[in-house]
């Protein structure tokens, strides 16, 4: 059960009246007012948007935010001489220095633009993974990864003839903290770990796997894309290498998405695509790079979407987040309570601090049956194995229901949904 | 709107509660696995043809109500059919399944299958239903590698 709260957030939630308490602080109306997809019917019925991990819906601020660019400052960024290239410019890095105050990092030299998170730690794979990475060497997951986290470094891995390494589960279900010492022996390079778990929910102890991973000069690449949403990350803080996360899980554009490096592991290494942007000087005989954040960005970039970002970020940022905290939490809280209640219902996971998603299995009904049945009722969920197939095979599962939750949902939502399942089961049970 | 009880016909449910021709075929001569990545559905089918006719089929599997139900009923259409009778049937049931299908086209020729037609509306659950029958065709073929929905 969901009992503790993630750091920075207080308080008990647990009950309907706070829940009350908590939307009213948040003026849950007039945030919804600023999303304009919520509003629309599915199937007749009213959207019951909960496949936020997935991707959020946007708030008007962002839809604005890239619908001015392109309206008024569109131009190619640090080429052009002329006034609106230069607006581009300062648009696109404006948007860096946002995304760098977000995640309190040290300069925004260390913020990269990438695609999305999947982008992100394929970069750090290809250019940090090559230069590192050779036979005999390791890099150690957790069994959380989702394939994004876990791919990129199974194809650098076959490349240069290291191993990969799992963190196992406990019989808990939880992160198996008490065996990274030991897995982390003199072959292991790298430590990728996810901040929260995409299929679960589950909040993960990264500052723990930092610590002990910085002890032996290891480094650490935390996948925040479940995080950013729903947590204040400070990267200084959580003293992490590199972070990633994608834009669209955090109300802004798909497309766009940040790497944050530190700059000295950034300084060291080589580009991993070459292009325009990344340079320095090009000759034939040879070229010479940029300095980071640039040496990364080959091509013209997401200008759009990195504004689109930053607008998320300010909207974001403009909420209380304590309330907000408290809001998502007291929603999977009433959840959990609920979908519990019903018979053949099962939760996944341990007893690690849920944040912003809850995953379910019903007896009988397969998860896809369940999610075209709550279609049917306008509730959008997921439901799949979540992009972590070595997770769910190590729960012994091949697929699970998984609600997530944003800011802008409601109690009512959540009853929707959990009165949603009892009527699936009602009728596969037949 | 897509009608749930289009998708999820009594006789549907009927099999994936029920279903039919469920087990292993010691006499089998030809088998084939299917699976769904994106669903994790699994469907394993095992036959036993002689001189071009389907004599006897079973299939083993895990997923949603319509890929198991598909595969039970796939089994029932197909037991006595010869090889190319098979593949016909396995074509009109492609057939019905496409997007503005005319599920009358197809009805006479499928029989009790014409229920699968409502999956039609559910281009997500589409995959679900044809699940069987790819895995079908790749035992027919004579190949007993995996196939999937995703090709």
């Amino acid at each position: 059960m969901a009992g503790e709260t993630a750091a920075g957030r207080t308080g008990d939630v647990g009950s309907p009246a706070s829940d009350d308490a908590a939307e009213s602080a948040l003026s849950l109306a007039a945030i919804r007012a600023q999303f304009p997809l919520l509003s629309r019917t599915i199937h007749g019925r009213p959207l019951v948007y909960l496949d936020n991990a997935a991707t959020t819906q946007k708030p008007a601020a962002v839809l604005h935010a890239v619908d001015a660019y392109y309206r008024e400052s569109n131009a190619n960024v640090h080429r052009g001489l002329h006034f609106l290239s230069e607006a581009a410019s300062a648009a696109y890095e404006g948007a860096r220095e946002e995304v760098c105050r977000f995640l309190n990092a040290r300069s925004a030299a260390e913020i990269v633009f990438t695609r999305g998170t999947t982008e992100a730690v394929n970069l750090v794979a290809q250019s940090w993974g090559r230069r590192h990475l050779g036979p005999g060497d390791a890099v150690l997951l957790s069994t959380f990864e989702h394939h994004s986290n876990l791919v990129p470094w199974q194809m650098i891995c076959e490349e240069c003839g290291a191993a990969l390494r799992v963190i196992p589960l406990t019989g808990e279900g939880e992160l198996d903290l008490e065996a990274v010492p030991r897995l982390l022996d003199g072959s292991v390079r790298l430590v990728a770990v996810a901040h929260v778990s995409n299929a679960l929910g589950a909040l993960l102890p990264v500052r723990e796997v930092v610590a002990l991973a910085h002890e032996r000069n290891i480094p650490v690449l935390v996948d925040g894309a479940q995080a950013v949403p729903h947590l204040q990350v400070d990267v200084q803080d959580l003293g992490c290498d590199f972070y990633a996360f994608s834009g669209h899980t955090v109300d802004g554009p798909t497309g766009i998405g940040v790497l944050y490096g530190r700059g000295e592991r950034l300084e060291a290494m080589p580009p991993w695509q070459g292009g325009g942007e990344m340079i320095r000087s090009v000759r034939f005989e040879g070229s010479t790079y940029a300095a980071p954040p640039h040496r990364f960005e080959a091509g013209t970039p997401n200008i759009g979407g990195a504004v689109g970002l930053a607008a998320a970020l300010r909207f974001l940022g403009g909420l209380p987040h304590a309330a907000m905290a408290r809001h998502e939490q007291g929603l999977l809280n009433q959840a959990a309570r609920r979908l519990a209640a019903i018979p053949g219902v099962s939760l996944i996971g341990g007893t690690a601090p849920r944040i912003g998603a809850l995953s379910f299995v019903l007896d009988g009904v397969h998860p896809h049956d369940l999610g075209t049945f709550l279609d049917q009722e306008g509730v959008a969920i997921r439901a799949g194995h979540h992009c972590a197939q070595p997770l769910l095979h190590s729960l012994g599962l091949t697929a699970t229901a998984r609600a997530s939750v944003a800011v802008y949902n409601t109690a009512a939502e959540i009853t929707a949904l959990t009165e949603g399942v009892e009527r699936a089961r009602r009728f596969f049970a037949g | 709107m897509p009608d749930l009880q289009a998708l999820y016909q009594e006789e549907i449910m009927d099999h994936f509660r029920r279903p039919r021709n469920r087990g292993a075929l010691p006499s089998a001569n030809r088998w084939a696995e299917g699976h769904n990545p994106l669903c994790g559905d699994a469907v394993t089918l095992a036959l036993h043809v002689e001189d071009d006719v389907i004599r006897a089929i079973r299939f083993e599997g895990c997923g949603c109500a319509v890929s198991q139900a598909a595969s039970s009923m796939l089994t029932e259409a197909v037991e006595g059919c010869t090889v190319a009778q098979a593949h016909a049937l396995s074509e009109a049931f492609d057939a019905m399944l496409k997007p503005g299908a005319e599920p009358d086209a197809t009805a006479l020729q499928l029989g009790r299958l014409a229920v699968f037609s409502g999956v039609a509306a559910f281009p997500s659950r589409v995959k679900c239903a044809r699940l069987p029958w790819h895995t079908l065709a790749a035992a027919l073929a004579g190949s007993d590698r995996t196939v999937t929905t995703e090709a």
